[in-house]
């Protein structure tokens, strides 16, 4: 059974249509990634999901249930979790914080090794008392995703995750997302094709807001249509 | 972490028996003074609630104040109220004031939020102007003695005003302290912080923020019911945008999102005003001269240069 399934999702910024009547379905247990040129409206559509902004029009389904008109709050309260693509981290606060925030629980000291896991499976273990702004972008980008984790989610959407990271994080990431994937389901928007093509059951293909192709990871590189839509040229 | 509880815990403490201890030694004057402060720092603290640490700059508190004071005061001179139930009735006022203003300006945010605010402090001035018949209006009315006599103890005399008073303040430290420590507090910060954030991990911010201005209302008005019923009187200046704008100046003197912030820049703004007035008549211009160095050289306040420098774990 679908976790996620959008129905007509539509979005209009004044005169342009930044989404366009998406119908999309996300089997539970699935790893899936979102790809598309800048602009092609997969933060747009990610945002739609999670009730960080309304649709113009359509519906979106979580769990069997029509979540269309809940408050950001009440989607993850269900089980969303979303990473921001622009790195939103609590820069004054510490690390352990940051992430103590996100397991919406008040007593770090209690709940220290849950969040000493999170940290720990993305490498940032031993920044836990440092403060968030003083961060890397790559240790700030490290901890947007552990921010996510720590909601143990059954949807997990990272926007761009790996903008930024160095190979070896990258690869880290990687090996996170596989381990990730017994027990959440997880949509990934990125750029870095070594990524998708590794860690993604299927890809689905976004352009000027539309579903352009959707597929399994070796027959979407394969697409024509797609490659035109990366690169420019006529299909 | 439990370190700095440990500190934490000591300095507060501390501040209340110096402040219990204290008065054994002050002259009568001061002793006044330190108990209009400590009342002051009680509305001073429910203001940093919600400027300090959710980050809402509200210009219209003194509406909370005058909530309290005029709910205390008129039950007493309206009602014959005994002092008890008058507080609780400034307590009830403030809470209902504060829930209906929050619900309607919490539709709003930065500049609009103050205006909001401000215009409905303005509102409930003009209106205890006009309801002059029972508030007496810009006079005011005085609280007798025999009124302000609290389960056989006599809040008029210094000293009994004075442990009233530190009573009171305690208390809102006390509040403040514990709120740091719960979840709602934590995420107030979280939206003080970033609350496009707070708001994507899943809380519901404008019922947090709806419940800042309504513990922040709360406690002020508690402050406004207790400093009527302390110094006998209640009056239409309490209500005015000069008061809205005091409790902002003494936050951010003393550290705006520091607990400790709100007594000091209480205590540092009376005395500062006090000694000048002594020493000249162009005593606004010293005062404002003080103040534009402290901004300069403590931009984060006297408590908050503290933490900044020496103590970090200050909450
Ligand atoms: N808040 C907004 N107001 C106006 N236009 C927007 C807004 N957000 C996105 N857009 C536009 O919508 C289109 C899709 O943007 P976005 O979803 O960010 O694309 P992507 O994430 O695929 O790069 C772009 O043309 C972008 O300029
Ligand atoms: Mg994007």
């Amino acid at each position: 059974m679908s976790l996620l399934r959008t129905r007509g999702l539509t979005r209009r910024f004044d005169g342009l249509t930044a989404v366009e009547d998406v119908d999309f379905d996300l089997p539970e247990g699935q790893v899936r990634a979102l790809i598309g040129p800048n602009g092609a409206g997969k933060t747009t559509f990610v945002s739609m999901l999670c009730g960080r902004i309304w649709p113009t029009c359509g519906t979106v389904e979580f769990a069997g249930r029509d979540v269309s008109a809940l408050p950001a709050h009440k989607r993850i309260a269900l089980g969303m979790a979303y990473t921001f693509q622009i790195t939103s981290v609590f820069p004054r606060l510490t690390v352990a914080e940051n992430v103590g925030l996100a397991a919406r629980r008040v007593r770090l000291e209690g709940e220290g090794a849950r969040l000493a896991q999170a940290l720990k499976r993305v490498g940032l273990g031993a920044h836990h008392k440092a403060l968030a702004g003083d961060l890397s972008y790559g240790h700030q980008r490290l901890l947007e995703i552990a921010m996510g984790l720590a909601q143990e989610p059954r949807l997990l959407i990272l926007d761009e995750p790996t903008q930024g990271l160095t190979d070896a994080e990258i690869d880290a990431f990687k090996a996170l997302v596989r381990a990730l994937k017994a027990a959440t389901t997880i949509l990934l928007i990125e750029h870095n094709m070594s990524v998708v093509m590794e860690v993604a059951d299927r890809v689905t293909v976004l352009d000027f807001g539309k579903v352009l192709a959707e597929g399994p990871p070796a027959a979407i590189r394969a697409d024509r249509a797609v490659q035109a839509a990366y690169l420019g040229a006529p299909a | 972490m439990n370190e700095g509880l440990g500190k934490s815990a000591a300095l507060h403490v501390g501040l209340i028996v110096v402040l219990a201890a204290i008065q054994f030694v002050l002259p009568e004057y001061h002793q006044g003074n330190l108990a209009r402060i400590m009342v002051l720092a009680g509305y001073a603290a429910g203001y940093n609630i919600l400027f300090g640490y959710t980050g809402l700059l509200s210009l219209g508190h003194a509406l909370f104040f005058a909530a309290g004071m005029y709910g205390m005061g008129l039950s007493i001179r309206l009602l014959d109220a005994a002092p008890a139930p008058a507080l609780l009735a400034g307590l009830a006022a403030g809470a209902v004031v504060s829930l209906v203003i929050g619900v309607l300006a919490l539709r709003t945010a930065g500049v609009a939020f103050m205006i909001v605010t401000l215009m409905f402090a303005q509102a409930g001035y003009l209106t205890i102007l006009l309801m002059g018949a029972y508030t007496r209006g810009d006079e005011g009315f005085v609280i007798s003695q025999a009124q302000r006599v609290m389960w056989g103890i006599d809040l008029s005399d210094p000293v009994n005003r004075y442990y009233a008073a530190l009573i009171l303040f305690a208390a809102c430290l006390l509040v403040t302290l514990r709120l740091l420590r719960t979840r709602f507090g934590r995420a107030l910060i979280a939206i003080r912080e970033n609350e496009e954030r707070a708001r994507m991990l899943g809380y519901d911010v404008f019922r947090l923020k709806l419940g800042a201005v309504v513990i922040s209302g709360t406690m002020s008005a508690a402050s406004g019911a207790a400093y009527g019923l302390l110094f006998g009187y209640a009056g239409a200046g309490f209500a005015s945008v000069q008061y809205s704008i005091f409790p902002l100046l003494w936050v951010l003197l003393g550290g705006a999102g520091t607990a400790l912030g709100p007594f000091v820049g209480t205590l540092f703004m009376f005395y500062l005003i006090d000694l000048s007035s002594g020493l000249t008549t162009a005593y606004m211009l010293v005062a404002g001269v003080v103040l534009v160095l402290v901004t300069l050289f403590a931009p984060q306040g006297l408590a908050g240069e503290l933490r900044r420098r020496a103590w970090r774990w200050l909450p």
